[in-house]
C-alpha cells in the first residue's frame, strides 16, 4: 500500500520537473512560432512585405490590423545590418526579435526623432571591433546588438483610417535592409 | 515485479501532471509579472528581454510576435467587469477613456488570435476613427448586429477577446493601477 503511495507522490514531484524542463524547452521545439511561420516567406537580408492582417491571409495570430507590416530575416554572419525605414504620417515601429521570438529591442518615429529611423545592427563582437578613432561611433549613427545572429526586423506603420492604408504601405515599400560590407573587413591595425 | 508496475505508475503520473501543467499554462497564460486593470491584462514584460518562461512558452505556442516595450503595450480582456465571459451573440458596450498614448488600438480576436470575419471587414477601431462624447470618453458597441454610433462586428462567434493596443506610451513595467492607467469598462448588455 506504502508503495503505491509513494509512487504517486514520486510521480507528482517528478510531474514537476518534467513540467518546468517542457516550458523552458517549448520555445525551442515550437515549429509554429512566429520566427518559423515568417521565415519561408521572408527573403533574407532584405524588405519584404507582409500580407495583410485580415481572417484569411495573416501570417500570424493576434497581428494589428490598423497596421501595415513588412519584415526582414537577418543573418549578420556576414557583417552588420543597415536599416533604413522612412517615417509614416501617422506612426512608425521597428522592432528587433531574435530567432526566438523574443522582442529585445523596439523603437518608434518619435523616440528616433527624424524624417528615416536609420540604425545599424550588429553582434557584440561585430561592435567591439568597430574601430573607436573614427567618427562613425558619434552619436548620430545609432547601434543596435543583436544577441543572436539571425532574427527578424519587424517594421510597422500605422494607417490611422483605413483610406490611409496604401500611404502607410507605400513608406514601408521605400524602407531598405542591406548587408554592409565595410565592417566585415578585418580589423585595422 | 511489482516494482516495475510502481515505476510505470510514476512515470505516467508524471507524464500526464507535467505535460499537462505545461499546456494548461501555454495555453491560458500565469498570473506571472501579469498587471490586472479591471477586466484587462497585460504583461509588461513581454516585449522585453526580460520576458518570463512562461511567456515565452505562450508566445512560442501561439504563434504571435509580442509587442516591443518601446513600441507599445498589449492590454486584453476575455470576460466583462463582473467576470463574464464575452460572448459574440451578445450586446457588449466598451466604454470609457484610455491612458495616455499617441495612438491606440481596440481588436476582436478569437480565442486563437485569429481575426473575427465580418461582411463589413471591420476588425477594430484606432483611436483616430472612433467617434467620441464632448468629455473625449468614447463608447464601443461590439455586438453581433449593427449599432448606431462605434459598431465592432462579432460576426455571432460565440467566445472572442478583446485587444487594447497603447502606442507610444508611458504604461508599461511601472504602471501598478487603474490611477496610472484608466481603462475603459466592459459590460454585457442583452443577448440575442
Amino acid at each position: 500500500m506504502i508503495r503505491w503511495l509513494f509512487a504517486i507522490l514520486g510521480g507528482i514531484l517528478l510531474g514537476g520537473v518534467v513540467h518546468l524542463v517542457s516550458v523552458l524547452a517549448l520555445p525551442r521545439i515550437a515549429s509554429q512560432d512566429a520566427y518559423a511561420r515568417l521565415a519561408p516567406m521572408l527573403k533574407l537580408n532584405a524588405v519584404t512585405p507582409l500580407p495583410d492582417a485580415t481572417p484569411g491571409t495573416a501570417p500570424m495570430p493576434f497581428m494589428d490590423p490598423a497596421f501595415a507590416a513588412a519584415a526582414c530575416k537577418y543573418d549578420l554572419s556576414n557583417g552588420s545590418i543597415k536599416l533604413k525605414v522612412p517615417v509614416s504620417q501617422a506612426y512608425t515601429s521597428v522592432s528587433f526579435y531574435t530567432n526566438e521570438d523574443i522582442s529585445y529591442y523596439a523603437i518608434n518615429d518619435r523616440s528616433a526623432g527624424r524624417k528615416v529611423i536609420e540604425l545599424d545592427l550588429m553582434t557584440p563582437q561585430q561592435k567591439a571591433a568597430l574601430p573607436e578613432d573614427e567618427d562613425i561611433t558619434a552619436a548620430d549613427r545609432l547601434i543596435i546588438e543583436s544577441p543572436t545572429k539571425t532574427g527578424l526586423i519587424v517594421m510597422r506603420a500605422l494607417a490611422a483610417e483605413p483610406g490611409l492604408m496604401t500611404q502607410a504601405k507605400a513608406s514601408l515599400a521605400a524602407a531598405s535592409c542591406k548587408v554592409q560590407s565595410e565592417i566585415s573587413q578585418p580589423k585595422r591595425r | 515485479m511489482r516494482l516495475i508496475f510502481v515505476l510505470i505508475l510514476t512515470m505516467a503520473i508524471a507524464t500526464f501532471v507535467g505535460l499537462g501543467l505545461t499546456w494548461n499554462t501555454a495555453t491560458r497564460g500565469v498570473e506571472i509579472g501579469t498587471l490586472t486593470i479591471g477586466p484587462w491584462t497585460a504583461r509588461p514584460r513581454i516585449g522585453t528581454s526580460e520576458i518570463d518562461p512562461y511567456a515565452r512558452a505562450t508566445v512560442a505556442r501561439s504563434g504571435e510576435l509580442p509587442i516591443g516595450a518601446g513600441d507599445g503595450i498589449t492590454f486584453r480582456a476575455t470576460a466583462d467587469n463582473s467576470g463574464k465571459k464575452l460572448d459574440g451573440r451578445c450586446d457588449v458596450i466598451v466604454s470609457g477613456v484610455t491612458p495616455a498614448a499617441r495612438f491606440w488600438t481596440l481588436t476582436v480576436y478569437d480565442l486563437k488570435g485569429k481575426l473575427v470575419a465580418n461582411g463589413l471587414q471591420r476588425y477594430g477601431f484606432t483611436s483616430q476613427e472612433v467617434v467620441r462624447a464632448s468629455d473625449g470618453s468614447f463608447t464601443v458597441h461590439v455586438a453581433p448586429r449593427a449599432r448606431a454610433g462605434n459598431w465592432l462586428p462579432t460576426g455571432g462567434v460565440s467566445r472572442y477577446q478583446l485587444l487594447l493596443r497603447l502606442y507610444d506610451t508611458p504604461v508599461g513595467v511601472a504602471t501598478r493601477s487603474q490611477k496610472d492607467a484608466p481603462l475603459p469598462s466592459i459590460t454585457m448588455a442583452g443577448c440575442s
